[in-house]
């Protein structure tokens, strides 16, 4: 686990040479003149502009409609290497499921001595309220973002998992829709597999989890926070999609047993709620008190078999940071499987020795809040300052229980336009398994990279762009 | 249709004719001011202007001096004016953003596009720019909305309710000007009749695109008759009264069709348009015209009430 | 023992409200300490659905009322026969284990006051068991907040009854479940009815106290208000993480809120065995 800088893997170039994979658009990319370039790149931010794909960032003020900047050239992967995620994703999806399925009824895991129980019983992310309840095909969380980096041809680590409501699928679509738009010709040369089918399978997940109650077909709904949520395009975008209402709290109301939304056609019952609203906002006569974005009695009405929401409450605590440790030893007693993607090796500050070698080598690590998400108070030891990791150190020192800490990965790096022409830039990547009657992953993700040279941080919301993804055919 | 849905586009229709409705009588105040004598200096009117937007008051908070220059602003960019250009087209645009998918991309790119254009026109340097140049680009503005969604949405109830929200709203709009051509402008009824009341019906006309209407479906001089006829009870004029509730009963009715079951706004529409098939302008003089727009006002008003209660709810009791 | 109890709510409204969902936590559950007879729970005028039985073995039903509407009632009747077991709660079917309740909430959470007290409390007793660490710690609360009504509110937390010195069961019981977690010992708020006095009259008859996990007994009551445990004149009802969450009832009023007034009435009698009970 030494953090000594190894080579940086170049996804187009091995050495001098260019991956089979990369040939085409080395090509492309070699016979654009730059003035078309700037064109393009022009025309593509006009495109994002027009559909109203947008982003807000939490707390920086600022254009609340900022574009997340969009790179023109693709990230690819080969029919082969896709394989691999493919087959490890679905499994580590089909382990989650599993391990929440499990921690919220018998707890055979915890009894096994696995897991120590006070990461799960203890963690704020475990519901009570969720307690003692099967939810409908046992599925906790039916969309599962894995979040992979790779350092090396055949190494890809998975940095977390986000089990509750994983945002970015409409990038990975409109990013498709609008390269597809403008550079036909490139998918002609290359055969590149389709992700369309995305809201297809979504609406088919989702039905597939109608609560016993519901007879015949299922009505499903999108449950926003609001226009004003940083993810309120993403959330319109797949309604429309799916052809499904996409519903504020004010639109539902209880009665009975069922929950309904208001329409101009009087009460209609619903029976699927993919929420994008946190758990502790969903019910204020369960969670939150004060929340005006749930909907009062809604865990009732879910807990008695009248409604599934997708997630469920609880999911959170598979995809904790101090839980992902176990991951592998999920998969191992849940499906007797060998972890087919490896875990970054991960330090918790939980623990004495643990801490005492994060306090050490804090220079050389990157340490994370353990709820922490979207690159928020985190540390990157080699990019931070002297004084910036001593006040890192006294909070971890303040509330060790709070930080995990994991060694600076040389993330991969794919060519990205830049003023100059193209130079290499580090890239994660996020594909989005569906769990529901059956487990479906289409044949891509949303890439995301680090604008700035150096940068390892790829979170749009600290100055990350997003790319193209492909998987190419067999 | 979600009633949320519903009420966001019904609202956003309303704010895109209030938006019209504001540019127009700015235009109208903008000319009127060039026009000498005409009503003893172009004071009152500005006054008028912004009394029949009930805004007077936090204008003259706001801004003291009733100058042009400062009406235009009020009127046109300021956000602190609820009913200016700005801050209409920008609830339209609120309220369209909300439903974006129940917009066509057409209808979306010229609410949006607007608004965008908008903006840049706050950010120009106020010298550059004309008053008529404000006015005219609204004008188009809104035409270029209107048209987008009449020719692109789908004539679901989605589009029925687009459509009570511009009559009503136009409905309120019109009542509105002639009320305050009638009952604010003059002081006294010794006016009535007399050369300066020709000059303010005349401007009551233009604030409407009403002239060549007026033109052609009256003959002889202008007289308030007339013009009370044609903008109260002429079913041709896209914004009479009647016009426009016979307008909003139509969407009604399409509701009703399409939903299979008419409910109470249907009977307070259709009862407030067999009134005005009903009613002579020799009548409405009777009753007072003050009198009469208001109460066509407010039962306009419980129309929208009643729409409200029955659709945009989403609970009717 | 044989307790009759009748427990009446009424809300008032100054203006009519548009609507008001209720989620309501007022069955007592079986257990060897209670047994329920007869258990009625009428709200009037409203709909009612969504039963479920929750992790803790508390069952759970949503009211609600479409409005408009400017007062409603929820009245409580029934008929349970008591027995004391010292305040351990034995044959009570729950699924919730023991450390999920180490959770501080906002009105739980320890300040450096309630960890001392804690600490104080268990001086000396490091070798003790569980059950007289217990004790001592509800012994502590009692002797640290006396018992004076009106001084405090639904909202106050742990740490401003305890910094007041006054408070009612809420604040004891709150008190308590903060310095057991400050042991690390798993406490909860258990609300429920009282038979305070011979005649019934309600002197807090809707009561609250805590639950400590024991582990050689597992979950027992401290009435740290009353410096007991509960006995025979205890009625349990229902618990949670604190008042919030193991409210009988959670209500939520739809749209503005008028000013709101509450009325509660609570009466807990003895019956004597052979006796009807009263209609």
């Amino acid at each position: 686990m030494s953090a000594t800088k190894p080579a940086i893997f170049n996804e187009m170039l091995n050495g001098e040479q260019v991956r089979s994979a990369y040939q085409n658009l080395e090509k492309w990319y070699r016979s654009m003149p730059a003035e078309l370039r700037s064109l393009k790149q022009n025309e593509a931010e006009a495109l994002f502009r027009r559909v109203g794909i947008t982003f807000a960032v939490y707390g920086e003020g600022g254009d609340p409609e900022r574009l997340i900047p969009f790179d023109m050239f693709p990230r690819v992967m080969t029919a082969e290497e896709w394989r691999k995620l493919d087959r490890g994703v679905r499994q580590r999806a089909a382990a989650l499921n599993a391990f929440l399925a499990d921690v919220y009824d018998r707890r055979e895991i915890i009894r096994a001595g696995r897991i120590p129980e006070h990461l799960v019983t203890n963690n704020e992310a475990f519901e009570k309220a969720a307690i003692g309840f099967r939810p409908p095909r046992g599925v906790f969380s039916h969309i599962v973002g894995v979040d992979l980096v790779r350092t090396g041809p055949d190494q890809f680590y998975v940095l977390e998992d986000n089990c509750r409501t994983p945002s970015g699928v409409s990038y990975m679509l409109q990013n498709r829709e609008i390269m597809m738009r403008m550079f036909p010709q490139l998918f002609m040369e290359s055969r590149i597999r389709p992700v369309d089918g995305y809201a297809g399978l979504l609406k088919k997940t989702l039905a597939s989890v109608a609560p016993q109650k519901c007879q015949g077909e299922p009505n499903i709904v999108i449950l926003t926070p609001g226009h004003f949520n940083s993810a309120y395009y993403e959330h319109s975008f797949l309604a429309d999609l799916m052809g499904v209402e996409l519903v504020e709290g004010q639109d539902l109301f209880v009665e009975g047993d069922f929950v309904w939304m208001k329409t101009t056609e009087g009460p209609r019952k619903v029976d699927v709620i993919y929420r994008r609203i946190d758990d502790a906002f969903i019910d204020p006569l369960c969670f939150r008190p004060d929340s005006m974005l749930g909907v009062p009695g809604l865990m009732s009405v879910y807990r008695s078999g009248g409604v599934t929401i997708c997630s469920a409450p609880g999911a959170g605590v598979a995809d904790d940071k101090a839980i992902y440790t176990y991951v592998p030893e999920m998969i191992r007693f849940y499906l007797g499987e060998e972890p087919i993607l490896e875990n970054v090796p991960t330090w918790q500050c939980a623990k004495e020795d643990d801490c005492k070698y994060v306090l050490e080598n804090l220079s050389e690590l990157v340490v994370k809040e353990v709820h922490g998400s979207g690159g928020y108070g985190m540390l990157v030891g080699p990019k931070s300052d002297k004084s910036t990791i001593e006040s890192f150190a006294a909070k971890i020192r303040k509330n060790p229980d709070n930080y995990i800490a994991q060694p600076t990965l040389a993330l991969s790096a794919c060519p990205t336009f830049v003023e100059e022409g193209i130079a290499p830039r580090h890239v994660d990547l996020r594909p989005y398994c569906l769990v529901g009657e059956t487990i479906e992953l289409v044949p891509g993700g949303l890439t995301r990279v680090a604008l700035k040279e150096g940068s390892l941080v790829v979170n749009s919301s600290q100055g990350g762009g997003v790319k193209d993804t492909w998987v190419l055919a067999e | 249709m979600l009633s949320r849905t519903a009420e966001h586009l019904y609202w956003m229709a309303r704010y895109i004719e209030r938006t019209e409705t504001t540019a127009r009588l700015l235009e109208v105040g903008a000319r009127n001011a060039l026009l000498p004598n005409a009503t003893g200096g172009y004071r009152n009117d500005w006054e008028a202007v912004l009394l029949a937007k009930g805004t007077l008051e936090p204008f003259l908070e706001k801004y003291r001096e009733t100058n042009q220059r400062n009406i235009e602003t009020w009127l046109f960019f300021d956000s602190d004016n609820p009913s200016s250009v700005y801050s209409c087209l920008s609830a339209a645009r609120e309220n369209a953003r909300v439903v974006r998918t129940a917009l066509t991309a057409p209808v979306w790119d010229a609410i949006n596009g607007s608004f965008q254009e908008l903006q840049q026109l706050h950010r120009t340097e106020r010298s550059k720019l004309m008053v008529t140049d404000l006015t005219e680009w609204t004008l188009r503005a809104c035409q270029l909305i209107r048209g987008a969604f009449m020719s692109t949405q789908l004539r679901n109830d989605g589009y029925d309710f687009s459509g009570i929200g511009t009559t009503i709203e136009r409905a309120d709009n019109t009542a509105r000007l002639i009320d305050v051509k009638y009952y604010v402008l003059l002081p006294t009824v010794n006016y009535v009749g007399s050369g300066l009341d020709q000059s303010q019906w005349a401007l009551l006309l233009q604030s409407m695109t009403a002239q060549r209407a007026f033109n052609w479906s009256y003959q002889g001089e202008i007289t308030a008759a007339k013009i009370a006829h044609l903008l109260i009870l002429n079913r041709r004029f896209p914004r009479s009264l009647r016009a426009c509730v016979q307008w909003y009963c139509e969407h009604l009715d399409n509701l009703a069709e399409s939903y299979q079951t008419a409910t109470a706004a249907q009977e307070v529409a259709h009862k407030l348009l067999d009134d005005l098939r009903a009613a002579t302008v020799e009548e409405i003089f009777e009753e007072g015209l003050h009198e009469f727009l208001a109460r066509f006002m407010s039962r306009n008003a419980e129309v929208a009430t009643t729409v409200h209660e029955v659709y945009l709810s989403g609970m009717p009791t | 023992m044989r307790l009759s109890i009748r427990h009446i709510t009424r809300y008032r409204f100054d203006e009519p409200v548009r609507g008001i969902v209720q989620s309501q936590k007022l069955w007592p559950a079986d257990c060897a300490s209670q047994r329920v007879l007869a258990w009625t729970v009428t709200s009037h005028g409203a709909q009612t659905g969504a039963e479920f039985v929750d992790g803790a073995g508390d069952m759970i039903r949503l009211a609600t009322w479409r409005g408009p509407l400017t007062e409603l009632t929820v009245e409580v009747e029934g008929e349970v026969e008591t027995a004391d077991l010292y305040g351990v709660l034995r044959e009570h079917r729950e699924r919730i284990p023991p450390s999920a309740y180490l959770r501080p909430t906002r009105q739980v959470e320890a300040d450096a006051e309630l960890k001392m007290l804690s600490a104080v409390a268990l001086k000396g007793l490091d070798g003790a068991s569980a059950l007289d660490r217990a004790h001592a710690l509800s012994r502590a609360v009692s002797e640290a907040i006396a018992y004076k009504p009106g001084e405090t509110q639904p909202h106050t937390t742990a740490s401003e009854a305890l910094s007041g010195g006054v408070g009612v069961c809420q604040d004891h019981a709150h008190a308590l479940i903060s310095v057991a977690h400050v042991a690390e010992m798993p406490a909860r708020y258990v609300t429920g009815y009282l038979q305070a006095s011979a005649d019934g009259s309600p002197h807090e008859a809707s009561h609250a106290w805590a639950e400590i996990w024991v582990p050689e007994l597992g979950w027992v009551g401290f009435d740290a208000a009353n410096a007991c445990c509960p006995d025979a004149r205890y009625v349990r009802l229902g618990s949670g993480y604190d008042a919030l969450d193991a409210a009988p009832i959670r209500g939520l009023v739809q749209g503005a809120t008028p000013e709101e007034h509450l009325d509660v009435e609570v009466m807990v009698t003895a019956v004597q065995s052979g006796q009807q009970q009263q209609q």
